[in-house]
């Protein structure tokens, strides 16, 4: 992509690149039919969120299992926020905007907090607070079931098109405008964030904490934002999915979705924005086209029941091992030049970064920080 | 008070189960430095193999042992065939691996086996005795008791008294110094593996009984809670883990018994944040790692 517009560098860069990209994805929405918008809005949705978690993982080297409850917890907020506001009589743009504002806050706080905990701790210890945090998620809404309703989870209000396009389009292609808005927004905020200097030092925490905290860096710090900033991404990922579907409950947000984030993340390539966008329509397509399959293959019922659901999950836990054993740089490393042999092993065996960002001159420092 | 005393036998009982599985995250900490989220499916597997052979015999007993012997089997594929091979430029290439595994295990069996929750029985009562009037364990909890401080009397005998437990020990705290003396560190980590998958298996299969049944997610918990222990305990301290598990049957029990089932998580999550932030080692572990 730096055969495009090379004059354009840096920040001004990522986002012309975000710009030009969301006004692509709003166009191709003409070219589909009502169902591929939804499927669009919910690959947009996902896109937030993993977005957030590829450069949680990838650049600050935190592994959180527990994004679908950040999500969760950015779909109650702004489905709270939306139906208050309802009752107020605000209808429209404003209660999608306070939504959102509602979503934000309550995911960056909740992030923030588990940031806390996720600064003193390593690797598996926070997979497994995060993972606890996703199962603990139906418990929270059941206990604080006046508000949050329990399993059933809570509905909102249908919000329409526009009366100015209401002749143009169809809602469904409405809903997918909005979220490829948001996720454009969010995620170009995002690459901007991991371009500037908060990204550099979480890259040189990930690689060596010990030598990052002697330059100077404040490791503890440097976590706490990486984490607040990845869940508010997610937040506005499950403010969006509510949106699109009206509803937020416990249901929609499992383990097993937590962990599908983590796959996205993970196959397209850990730390790469452009291969958590691979990631996240591949986690939307993928289970839905294999269900097409078995659909069309005579198979008994019984046998039909228990693939449903079971054969997405198998697949994606192949692709997952294979993939980390044998292209740990995931989808995106396929199309990428192999690193020279000359910086020797130690950047082949990092995970997956843009070849923007490696190339920019701070990185040198970054590299500066590693023990030789 | 009854309702206390009774809740404090039915959670040491559970406790012993817990500790008992966080002994079998913290053998193979010890072993590989992984905390093997894969251990609940690998569990689930091997009791799925016991319930099958004892539908078949008709006996306990041989499905218990079965159950023993696939959990081993199924550590040694783990290890032989996809963790020896996962990259270790990252800690967290083998979480991610293991959660691999989570998915492919657990889906295999919803797919073999059906979402329906089969029933597993044990060959004791699980009505709890009367002590003075007051019901206090049941003899399956007795059992259960029994069976955990065996095994784990059984596992220190081993580490602290023969030569397999030293050469255990010594390819997990410098692989590279028991190279050279002679001490074959590969297999030493696969033995590693099966002891603590087939403790696992043990684990589970002592759960699943009191449990709704045998499902695809009937270790779930198992392991959030074993988690917990472990972390409690500290990933390097096989007492700090039967102390944990102690704690954590107890509070979890005294939790699920005054708040209800559905608050349980919440407890879990809880006790972790509480104790990580305090003590992010464990309570119990041995020395403080240094970073700089």
């Amino acid at each position: 992509m730096s055969r495009l517009l090379p004059s354009l560098r840096g920040i001004p860069r990522t986002i012309v690149l975000g710009a030009v990209l969301t006004v692509f994805a709003i166009g191709a929405t003409f070219l589909l039919d009502p169902y591929r918008n939804f499927q669009l809005a919910t690959v947009a949705a996902y896109f937030c969120a993993t977005a957030g978690l590829t450069l949680l993982i990838g650049r600050s080297g935190q592994l959180s299992l527990g994004h679908a409850a950040l999500m969760a917890a950015g779909g109650y907020g702004y489905a709270l926020t939306a139906n208050a506001m309802t009752d107020a009589g605000v209808t429209g743009i404003p209660r999608f905007l306070a939504g959102m504002l509602a979503a934000v806050v309550v995911s960056a706080a909740l992030g923030w907090l588990l940031g806390l905990a996720a600064a003193r701790l390593r690797g598996p210890y926070l997979a497994g607070v995060t993972l606890t945090l996703v199962i603990a998620v139906p418990a929270v809404a059941s206990v604080f079931s006046g508000v949050l309703r329990g399993d059933q989870g809570v509905q909102i209000a249908y919000d329409g098109v526009p009366p100015v396009l209401e002749r143009l389009i169809a809602v469904e292609q409405w809903q997918a405008w909005v979220a490829i808005l948001v996720a454009g927004v969010v995620v170009t905020a995002l690459a901007v964030f991991a371009r500037g200097p908060v990204g550099l030092r979480m890259r040189a925490v990930r690689d060596d904490e010990t030598a990052a905290r002697l330059n100077g860096v404040r490791s503890g710090r440097v976590k706490v934002t990486a984490f607040t900033v990845s869940s508010v991404a997610a937040g506005a990922g499950g403010a969006v999915l509510c949106f699109a579907t009206q509803s937020v409950s416990p249901g929609a947000y499992t383990l097993a979705f937590s962990l599908l984030l983590v796959v996205a993340v993970v196959l397209g390539g850990l730390g790469s924005i452009g291969g958590a966008a691979l990631g996240s329509a591949l986690i939307v397509l993928l289970p839905w086209l294999l269900a097409a399959g078995t659909a069309a293959l005579p198979l008994p019922v019984e046998l039909a029941q228990r693939l449903s659901g079971n054969l997405s999950i198998l697949v994606f836990g192949v692709l997952l091992i294979g993939v980390m054993l044998v292209r740990p740089g995931g989808l995106v490393s396929l199309r990428r030049r192999r690193p020279s042999r000359s910086s020797g092993t130690a950047t082949a065996a990092a995970p997956a970064e843009q070849p923007a960002t490696t190339a920019s001159p701070p990185a040198a420092a970054a590299a500066g920080a590693r023990h030789p | 008070m009854d309702r206390l005393l009774f809740l404090f036998a039915t959670g040491l009982a559970r406790g012993a189960i817990f500790a008992l599985f966080a002994l079998s995250l913290v053998l193979i900490w010890r072993a590989a430095r992984i905390v093997n989220f894969a251990q609940g499916a690998m569990a689930l597997v091997a009791t799925y193999a016991a319930f099958a052979v004892t539908g078949v015999t008709g006996s306990y007993w041989a499905g218990l042992a079965a159950g023993l012997v696939a959990g081993a089997a199924i550590g040694l594929g783990v290890e032989r065939g996809l963790m020896r091979f996962t990259p270790h430029s990252s800690p967290l290439s083998g979480v991610i691996v293991a959660i691999g595994l989570v998915m492919v295990l657990q889906s295999l069996l919803g797919i073999l086996f059906g979402a329906q929750y089969r029933p597993m029985r044990a060959p004791f009562d699980d009505s709890p005795i009367m002590v003075g009037g007051v019901p206090l364990l049941s003899p399956y909890d007795l059992f259960v008791l029994g069976v955990a401080l065996a095994v784990m009397a059984v596992l220190a005998l081993l580490f602290t008294r023969t030569s397999l437990g030293l050469q255990l020990r010594a390819s997990a705290f410098a692989p590279e110094v028991s190279r050279v003396l002679g001490v074959r560190v590969g297999r030493m980590v696969t033995i590693g593996w099966m002891l603590s998958a087939a403790v696992a298996a043990l684990a589970a299969m002592l759960l699943v009984p009191t449990e709704l049944g045998l499902n695809p997610h009937a270790t779930d918990m198992l392991f959030v809670y074993a988690f917990a222990v472990a972390v409690v305990g500290g990933l390097d301290s096989p007492v700090g883990a039967l102390l944990g598990g102690l704690v954590v049957g107890l509070a979890m029990t005294l939790v699920t018994g005054y708040l209800g089932a559905t608050v349980a998580p919440i407890g879990v999550l809880v006790l972790l944040v509480g104790v990580l932030l305090v003590r992010p080692g464990g309570i119990f572990s041995l020395r403080e790692a240094r970073s700089a």
